[in-house]
């Protein structure tokens, strides 16, 4: 099905099922321990031997020498896998740097081996008795040092630099002006899952039980790394636990376990390791952030600027922290500006809301600082600069947006009239209490999606699709999608997930997930209803799919009586025309926070939150409510915690676990309030609905910042904002 | 070091100290050790073996176990318990909770062969898809997981923490010892701090324990 004209009222509006906040339906599954995660697979795979990875432990130079021999002489050991025995390998297109490393090496904790064993514990016992020899080279590992070198890369197919009217003369001659430089650090997912495959051929055949969010993705990249026919490969992936981007990719568990298991003729299992994941995978990149702007003493903007500097290995991407600035505030000169230098630490790549999520730290404080430089209320200031065109293409509008709205809602509800805007002035106790605002921004992606669905003879309609679910809520929005559809209960729907051997998804990724796979879910049903409309003799479009019935006129035939004689299927998916280039598409929000910093320790406690969401149509709003305060978790862990530190000489992130990479945990986190604003997109596709699950970070680390700030008049512009920085500002206390 | 004035360590001085501490011990060695390790020597003398007999949800399972093995290894690979998750394999994150003798325990922190005669419960000992205990249920109401790959901990957590108040057993942020222990927010936080969301479920895992509980979040 195309989709190239906005939609008009479908069976979805019906919104019997789909918009009602259903738990999932994978819940029972997941709260019993029943879901089969990657590494879990018994019920398919049985006596696996066992992987153990090692990992690289200089950041750049080559092998000189691996002693194998205590290794492959210690008990158990089947087979020990590098680059000198695993044969000639290519490169997945999605990989910036090799899988595995060996004798170049590309970055730190790069993997150099598999030790294959018959058990865990021997095969951990055994890869410690690797004896490797390094030589290392010189490598570049402090962003601030070689920023000087970037150069201009794209953006997410955009250019790397942008500009409108004349930025530099309108900045020169503002009243009133910011110039501010802000850092935000390199982030790592840490989702809870590691990277875990089990690997097993038949013949030339290759199938991977594995965590991936996006199946064809990994399909292709396998195939490439493998150098065998994509048709050989088949991925398995029904339940991811976690991603954030850092499974968007095939990592080396899953390489290094179809090497593993091509040596030893046996299927093979393999996580990476919990201390090698930080410096294996790919992470967030590190960004330096200069924004300008300039405006009228009324408020209004007359010049923004927004310049980042990242880092990544040679040939990877910018982060692209600039994104939100083309687009979010009006003001008739601008511009932006993306370097991207070299940087020998391991490869920077998505997570979550990649981009946006930096950039809007980094703006969202400057938005702050500019509205009290003026001395307007900070959301005031920013429904001031509030445009319903691309500021950058004036002549085309954004299909919906609600940020003015989204401010309104909150403000009312978080109590923002009673927020003093003298820093520093409103204390609890030894509590000095502030509150902010930020916000959220994150454009829409229309990516195409694919299902099959098919009707039995029981009326049970069952959607398969290679589409994941990583937390998101997938099977529960596709299943409401379905049964939507074709008119029956959620109990009537099944859904099938993750397997490339079901038809190519949008996959799960850049928020696009949700309203393009049951887009995709939306145009098969079309297609079944068709052929079943047709086996009853009924007339499409006339015909009424409800409460496990066809309908028209006075004729009423049950569903599964098209399926009497055997099953029907329809495969069909949604593709995109232009509509994502004459629209805009984005989703939009506010974020408000209150904090409470020590006045002795400038210890910093979050005491509420609240955020305001517009997103389209909201499929289900318990799942999508969740995501938006998961993200908002994650947006104080940046705002507060989270920093991959990186050792400047050795070039390695040095805090590589969950007890030195610090996430937020229960005690940081109060309750947290959410609202979704009443809004349907019909230029995002017949679903009507958006992206929500990164909207949901964009601009939380600032309105912490902003309340920091707040409660204390102290200005941190790098984040992470830990106490250490406030300290030295703090006002006396007496 | 005699005069008072030398232990007025400011709060700047004292973290400035600590951080310098922190840097030294977190210095990389990425030289190559060439001297035997202890994996070495173990490995060199071939792995044990031992016996352990313990009880799973009820059920007495009897196995011969390399001794290396822990218990969350046991769990997952050996009785294939699966449910029972590894998300660190370093009692980091809380994901491998398991419930012995009614306390929790980070399973992967423990081998096997010392829980001879132990009384294990897992989270498929909780519960079942068709017959959900109470706390499983509160969870899927309060959409308290995402991708479910802490579910299984927290679940064995929360069941615990509030046997832990009923005990009368306080915590760090426990304000009266003297009294009895309350189902606070804050200690409900606190005690469920070691179990890591990366979803950020947090919110409504402790609306789901709070229901659970008998008490508003």
């Amino acid at each position: 099905m195309k989709f190239e004209t906005p939609a008009t009222t479908n069976p979805i509006d019906a919104l019997k099922i789909v918009g009602k906040p259903f738990g999932r339906i994978d819940g029972p599954l997941k709260t019993t321990g029943k879901a089969p995660y990657a590494y879990e697979r018994h019920d398919v795979v049985s006596n696996p031997a066992y992987g153990y990875v090692v990992g690289s432990a200089i950041a750049k130079g080559r092998i000189a020498r691996i002693d194998l021999a205590a290794a492959k002489a210690a008990p158990g050991v089947r087979a020990i896998v590098t680059a000198d025995n695993a044969g000639q390998l290519g490169k997945g297109e999605r990989n910036t740097a090799k899988l595995l490393g060996g004798p170049e090496i590309e970055h730190y904790h790069q993997a150099i081996a598999l030790v294959v064993a018959d058990t865990f514990e021997q095969a951990r016992a055994a890869a410690e008795l690797l004896r490797v020899d390094y030589t290392k080279a010189e490598g570049a590992f402090d962003l601030a040092a070689v920023k000087g070198t970037g150069e201009p890369r794209p953006l997410f197919g955009g250019p790397a630099d942008t500009a409108l009217g004349d930025f530099s003369s309108a900045f020169a001659a503002a009243p009133v002006q910011l110039d501010a430089t802000y850092t935000t650090p390199d982030q790592a997912h840490a989702m809870m899952e590691p990277h875990a495959s089990i690997a097993a051929w038949d013949g030339d055949k290759l199938t991977l039980w594995t965590s991936n969010q996006m199946i064809a993705w990994g399909v292709t990249d396998i195939a490439k790394t493998l150098g065998i026919a994509k048709e050989n490969v088949r991925l398995v992936s029904p339940f991811v636990g976690g991603g954030f981007g850092g499974k968007l990719f095939v990592r080396s568990d899953a390489l290094l376990a179809a090497l593993g298991a091509r040596a030893v003729g046996r299927p093979v299992k393999v996580a990476l390791q919990r201390p090698l994941m930080f410096n294996n995978t790919t992470h967030r990149p590190a960004t330096i952030q200069r924004i300008r702007i300039g405006a009228n003493r009324d408020g209004k903007i007359t010049a923004i600027g927004h310049e980042e500097w990242s880092g990544n290995l040679p040939g990877g991407r910018p982060e692209g922290a600039v994104s939100q600035t083309r687009l979010l505030y009006a003001g008739a000169n601008r511009m932006t500006a993306t370097r991207l230098a070299a940087l020998d630490l391991a490869e920077g790549n998505a997570m979550r809301a990649p981009g946006e999520a930096s950039g809007m730290m980094a703006l969202e404080i400057a938005i702050d600082e500019m509205a009290e430089k003026l001395g307007i209320d900070p959301i005031e200031f920013r429904i001031l600069n509030d445009t319903q065109n691309d500021p950058e293409r004036p002549a085309r509008p954004f299909s919906q947006r609600q940020l003015t709205e989204c401010f309104r809602t909150g403000a009312e509800r978080f109590g923002w009239s009673k927020r003093d805007p003298r820093p520093g002035r409103v204390r609890d106790g030894r509590w000095m209490i502030g509150i902010g605002a930020a916000a959220a921004f994150r454009s829409n992606l229309l990516v195409k999606s694919a299902a099959r669905v098919r009707l039995d003879r029981a009326g049970i309609v069952t959607v398969e699709t290679d589409m994941t679910d990583i937390g998101t809520g997938s099977y529960t929005i596709i299943a409401q999608t379905a049964a939507e559809m074709m008119g029956v209960p959620l109990e009537k729907v099944v859904v099938r997930l993750g397997d490339s051997s079901f038809p190519v998804s949008s996959g799960s990724g850049g928020q696009f997930g949700g309203n393009n796979s049951t887009a995709g879910v939306y145009a098969a049903c079309v297609k079944l209803r068709e052929a079943i409309a047709q086996k009853l003799g009924f007339n499409s479009a006339e015909a009424e799919f409800a409460d496990g019935e066809v309908r028209a006129g006075n004729r009423r035939v049950p569903l599964a009586q098209a399926a009497a004689d055997g099953g029907l299927t329809a495969e069909d998916g949604i593709e995109y025309g232009d509509l994502d280039k004459k629209y805009q598409q984005s989703t939009f929000g506010a974020h408000f926070v209150e904090v409470g910093v020590d006045s002795a320790t400038a210890e910093i406690r979050v005491r509420r939150m609240l955020a305001v969401c517009a997103a389209g149509r909201i499929l289900n709003p318990k799942t999508a409510r969740s995501q938006i305060i998961g993200a908002m978790t994650m947006g104080v862990g940046a705002a507060l915690m989270e920093e991959l530190v990186v050792d400047k000489r050795a070039g390695f992130f040095v805090n590589h676990d969950l007890a030195a990479y610090e996430v937020p945990v229960h005690a940081d986190i109060p309750h947290q309030d959410m609202i979704f604003l009443d809004e349907t997109d019909p230029v995002s596709s017949p679903m009507k609905a958006k992206g929500v699950a990164e909207l949901g970070i964009c601009g939380v680390a600032a309105a912490v910042a902003n309340a920091i700030y707040n409660a204390t008049g102290v200005r941190v512009r790098e984040y992470p904002i830990t106490l250490d920085k406030l300290l030295e500002q703090m006002p006396d206390v007496g | 070091m005699t005069s008072p004035s030398d232990f007025e360590l400011s709060r700047r001085k004292l973290l400035a100290g600590t951080a310098a501490s922190v840097a030294l011990t977190a210095a990389p060695s990425i030289v190559n050790a060439q001297a035997p390790t202890i994996a070495e020597q173990n490995a060199a003398a071939g792995s044990a073996t031992l016996k352990v007999s313990f009880t799973v949800n009820g059920a007495a399972r009897d196995l011969t176990l390399d001794t290396r093995t822990t218990l969350l290894d046991a769990l997952r690979e050996h009785l294939h318990l699966t449910g029972t998750k590894k998300g660190c394999d370093h009692g980091q994150c809380g994901a491998c909770t398991v419930i012995i003798g009614g306390r929790r325990i980070n399973s992967c922190l423990t081998l096997a062969v010392m829980h001879e005669g132990d009384s294990i419960t897992t989270i498929e000992g909780l519960g079942t898809p068709e017959k959900m205990h109470p706390m499983q249920a509160a969870f899927v109401k309060h959409d308290g997981y995402q991708c479910g790959y802490c579910t299984p901990g927290q679940i064995c957590s929360a069941v615990a923490v509030l046997d832990e108040i009923k005990a009368g057993i306080p915590s760090h942020v426990s304000a009266d010892l003297n009294t009895p222990v309350q189902l606070t927010s804050a200690e409900l936080r606190e005690r469920m701090s070691g179990n890591i969301c990366r979803c950020g479920a947090y919110s409504n895992i402790a609306e789901a324990i709070s229901e659970v509980a008998g008490r508003p979040a």
